[in-house]
């Protein structure tokens, strides 16, 4: 089973994007390396708005993850509310 | 007051369609083949424009909102770097030299990127795909501008920077990467997506990403961490681009799939050549060290390429011809090429040096399984030389690949005690290759690489000489000359660290002499 | 208490890049965007011919009929570079942002007569069309012209020209929906009153020569186009008949056109001043570019202004003839 990963930027921004991804996705794991926060998940990982907006009680567009978004790996989905990696095999 | 109702609103796929191909026409004044004139000849068949997606739906506001961000954050550590005086405080000065490989090596290729993407942003019938590229034609382009910025306060204080647009024009492994992207450009703008956007900005990016920063952080450069990290979200709307063209062309006709399996076999093996010059950073200009190059390629090439390739093989795409190739270089390539540098560094402005104990240490633990028996004891033997004064300098030229233009130092898949040797020939003449995978690159292609502007067949042909310069001349010293084309400060940019002018400003600095 | 600050004195080895310091002088600190512009494009030494133009190098400075012993000499008065180009674009949809969510607010659409609002979109939605040339031509400019400080500024006025675009499309969903846009299209490829027009842009389309290119589009064209449309037509004629809302939301057209124009007429300028031959070809150029582009927008203009079109037209194209005498053409 192949993993696909998100990594940001470790800073106060991104600290709820990366909370709302590991509440939504079990078996997510992640990795700290020096300003930089990396997520594994096998197969599929979620970005969900409203979870992201939950944690900080603002309104969040989830083209906003652009600012601090280092790299990713499979395919992408994304749509108002959602914002998904994975493999199709 | 009138209510007004309008009768139909649009969903998010729609709208944005509405923002970019909606604005495109079929042309009946100047035939579309007139007006497109390249997107047909490389024998990619696109049927039908409309089923190309587009994963990160950035409308122009949305782009110069966000990148807004990024810049204003970015220049705001790059002025505080300079302010401050940041880079005293780097591990050790031999890690500029890092920086050094990146802006002679890695910067023009932004500019390169830059001009390539404009002219598939002008080239393809599909207004999605235009726009795609387009974004990030001007990404590359702030790429290029804020590794100059960056990278400025670091060419104040250190040489081996300031010429670095002349060199990578002129200097012999600086047409290493020129000869890359310009094979690139000079390409169709399929093969153009193939090799940048998928091979190199998909396959083989974290490669090039994360030596140099994690190299960065490491080695208390947090301008360049910065830089990177800033550069590299645009990268993941270009690995977007990169995945979305592969998958395009191989889902619209199968007749693709043998062309893009070819350009993917040319591409990852141009692409893993070049990044030798990373692997040898990585390895040896990092005073402070993090992964090596062999732990990279397994984690990044290995798992993440594996991966990869499983979900394209349902399209009939195979893993590149070069991987098990690759694989077993990972043991060795960085050693081999530190070698080279370290024995022509009379003609490379940057510093090579003999490793410390904890780094040949280091490198022991990292290539257990090459190391100790073929590469330390050379390290070993040129620091007794040159403890004995003798630290030499190769004043021959070495014979270069014809297709990655790269010297002849890479050795036969399963012994590292062979030099590889391939050749073709062609029209008369004989062309020489590192490796299988480069004579077939050639062998595919040979009207395009007998053009290579191969720098030691350019200096043997006089080529390399400023004007007026008269090689007949009693006392000629060719190398001299060739430097002076060059531009390269002898005995300032060149050499080895140990006694450089580098070195000597650091240590001054940092101890707060006057 | 004294607080005794001891700063390091460190001094520079040198101010900038060899590849800057030739264009600007030794010893000079260049600007970010000359720091950033200048020598950047790689000139010699090349190694392979385009497959697609073997007929040139890469970059090739023959590609165009004008000479130039320094393409460098091309600068930009505005100083873009992407840093300062993106953060003034992106004040200026902040501003965008705010002026729709004032008018949304007062329900300003709603408020203008339905006649104004279908007016509106029949001038303005096959203008995507035309904003979407500018933005072919211009990303055009920048892969075949020569010299960064030529190059980058167009590739910036190529994504400007889709912002612009994007932006007719959101006004027109905002004003009639999504069936405005269709009829502009429709409108675009078989309307009489746009055809002599979409001749001009599908002709711009297959010119080879990027400085002439640059002529048809940026001097001739939007030189003509936009003092007619959000001069003429938006400022003076729909806002002064209920249309504020109109203006309100294509207000960065007009800015950007003021803005960008300093940028087109210093590249005529420098470059008619370089010699007589490059003079007389680029005098040539915007004379039949720009007679061709007033003809194109006559329907245009009557569509939009009725009995004060001709009037209209011929301002523009005075204003027009004044930037170009200005800038020394013939």
């Amino acid at each position: 089973m192949s993993n696909v990963f998100i990594a940001f930027q470790a800073n106060e921004e991104a600290r709820p994007i990366i909370e709302a991804i590991l509440a939504d996705n079990p078996g997510a794991q992640v990795d700290h390396s020096p300003a930089l926060v990396k997520i594994d998940v096998p197969k599929r990982l979620t970005i969900k708005r409203q979870t992201i907006e939950n944690l900080t009680g603002q309104p969040f567009d989830l083209q906003q993850i652009h600012v601090n978004l280092v790299t990713l790996s499979g395919h992408i989905d994304e749509d108002d509310d959602q914002f998904t990696l994975s493999w199709k095999h | 007051m009138d209510t007004r109702v309008i009768k139909r609103k649009l969903g998010l796929k729609e709208r944005y369609a509405a923002m970019t191909r909606g604005l495109g026409w079929e042309t009946t004044y100047q035939p579309m083949d007139k007006v497109y004139p390249y997107d047909k000849y490389e024998g990619i068949k696109i049927h039908d424009w409309d089923r190309w997606q587009d994963p990160f739906r950035l409308t122009m506001d949305a782009y110069w909102k966000y990148q807004g961000e990024k810049e204003r954050k970015l220049y705001a550590v790059i002025d505080a770097f300079a302010q401050n005086n940041g880079f005293l405080g780097i591990s050790d000065a031999r890690y500029v030299n890092a920086l050094k490989l990146f802006i002679q090596g890695v910067s023009p290729l932004e500019y390169y990127a830059h001009r390539g993407f404009a002219h598939a942003g002008r080239s393809f019938r599909g207004e999605g795909a235009r726009v795609a590229c387009q974004m990030q034609s001007i990404d590359e382009l702030r790429h290029y501008q804020t590794e100059t910025h960056a990278i400025s306060t670091y060419n104040k204080y250190f040489n081996g920077m300031h010429h670095a647009n002349h060199w990578f024009d002129r200097v012999w492994y600086l047409s290493v990467p020129k000869s890359f992207f310009e094979d690139a450009c000079t390409a169709g703008p399929f093969e153009f997506l193939t090799s940048v956007s998928f091979s190199f900005e998909y396959v083989l990016t974290n490669l090039l990403f994360v030596p140099f920063m994690s190299g960065a952080a490491h080695n208390g450069d947090m301008s360049t961490v910065t830089f990177g990290f800033s550069a590299q979200s645009d990268e993941s709307r270009h690995m977007t681009l990169g995945i979305e063209c592969i998958k395009f062309m191989l889902e619209q006709d199968e007749a693709n799939v043998p062309i893009v399996q070819r350009w993917i076999d040319k591409w990852f093996w141009r692409g893993y050549r070049l990044l030798t010059l990373v692997a040898m950073m990585q390895d040896y200009m990092l005073p402070k060290r993090g992964l090596s190059w062999k732990e990279a390629w397994e984690m990044y090439a290995e798992s993440n390429g594996g991966a990869l390739f499983k979900d394209l093989a349902r399209y009939g795409i195979r893993e590149p011809k070069g991987w098990a190739d690759a694989c077993d270089g990972k043991h060795h390539i960085s050693h081999q090429a530190w070698n080279t540098f370290y024995n022509y560094n009379a003609a490379a402005p940057f510093h090579t040096w003999v490793p410390t104990d904890e780094e040949l240490a280091w490198l022991s633990e990292k290539y257990p399984e090459s190391f100790d028996k073929y590469y330390r004891p050379v390290f070993e033997f040129y620091r007794e030389q040159q403890q004995a004064g003798n630290r030499f300098y190769n004043k021959n030229l070495p014979m270069l690949c014809t297709t990655c233009q790269i010297p002849m130092l890479f050795t036969e898949p399963g012994d590292p005690t062979q030099i590889a040797y391939r050749e073709s020939r062609y029209e008369g003449d004989t062309y020489h290759f590192c490796s299988d995978h480069c004579k077939e690159i050639f062998d595919n292609e040979p009207e395009k690489f007998v053009q290579s502007w191969l720098p030691v067949h350019q200096i043997y042909q006089g080529h390399c000489f400023k004007p007026g310069v008269d090689p007949t001349a009693p006392g000629f010293d060719p190398l001299a000359a060739v430097l002076d084309y060059y531009e390269l400060e002898f005995g300032r940019d060149n050499l080895d660290f140990e006694g450089s002018e580098d070195q000597k400003n650091f240590q001054r600095w940092r101890t707060g002499a006057a | 208490m004294t607080i005794d600050l001891k700063t390091r004195s460190i001094e520079p080895l040198r101010a900038t890049y060899a590849h800057v310091a030739k264009y600007i002088g030794e010893g000079r600190i260049p600007s970010r965007y000359e720091e950033a512009t200048m020598g950047a494009q790689p000139m010699v030494n090349f190694h392979y011919r385009p497959t697609w133009d073997p007929d040139h190098e890469l970059f090739d400075a023959s590609r165009t009929r004008v000479v130039m012993s320094d393409w460098y000499k091309l600068r930009d008065p505005r100083q873009f570079y992407y840093a300062s180009w993106t953060m003034t674009r992106a004040r200026q949809q902040d501003s965008m942002e705010s002026n729709y969510q004032f008018v949304e607010q007062r329900g300003l659409i709603d408020k203008m007569p339905a006649e104004m609002r279908q007016k509106v979109c029949r001038v303005l939605m096959p203008l995507r069309h035309v904003a979407w040339g500018g933005n072919m031509n211009n990303a055009s400019v920048c892969a075949y012209g020569y010299g960064t400080a030529f190059t980058a500024p167009a590739m910036m006025h190529a994504l400007d020209h889709l912002g612009a675009a994007q932006y007719l499309t959101r006004l027109g969903l905002a004003l009639e929906g999504p069936d405005a846009l269709d009829e502009g299209l429709q409108a675009w490829l078989e309307d009489p009153i746009w055809q002599p027009l979409r001749r001009y842009v599908e002709d711009t389309f297959v010119v080879q020569d990027p400085f002439e290119l640059f002529v048809a589009q940026n001097v001739a064209l939007d030189g003509l186009l936009y003092p007619l449309i959000y001069g003429a037509f938006v400022d003076d004629h729909v806002a002064m008949q209920g249309g504020t809302a109109v203006a309100m939301l294509t207000a960065f057209m007009s800015e950007w056109f003021d803005e960008s124009s300093r940028w087109v007429d210093a590249v005529v300028k420098t470059a008619a001043a370089e010699s007589d031959d490059n003079c007389a070809v680029i005098t040539q150029w915007a004379r039949a570019w720009g007679t061709r582009a007033q003809a194109a927008l006559q329907p245009v203009a009557a569509l939009a202004l009725g009995d004060a079109a001709d009037a209209a037209l011929t301002d523009a194209r005075a204003e027009l003839d004044t930037r170009l005498t200005k800038a020394g053409l013939a």
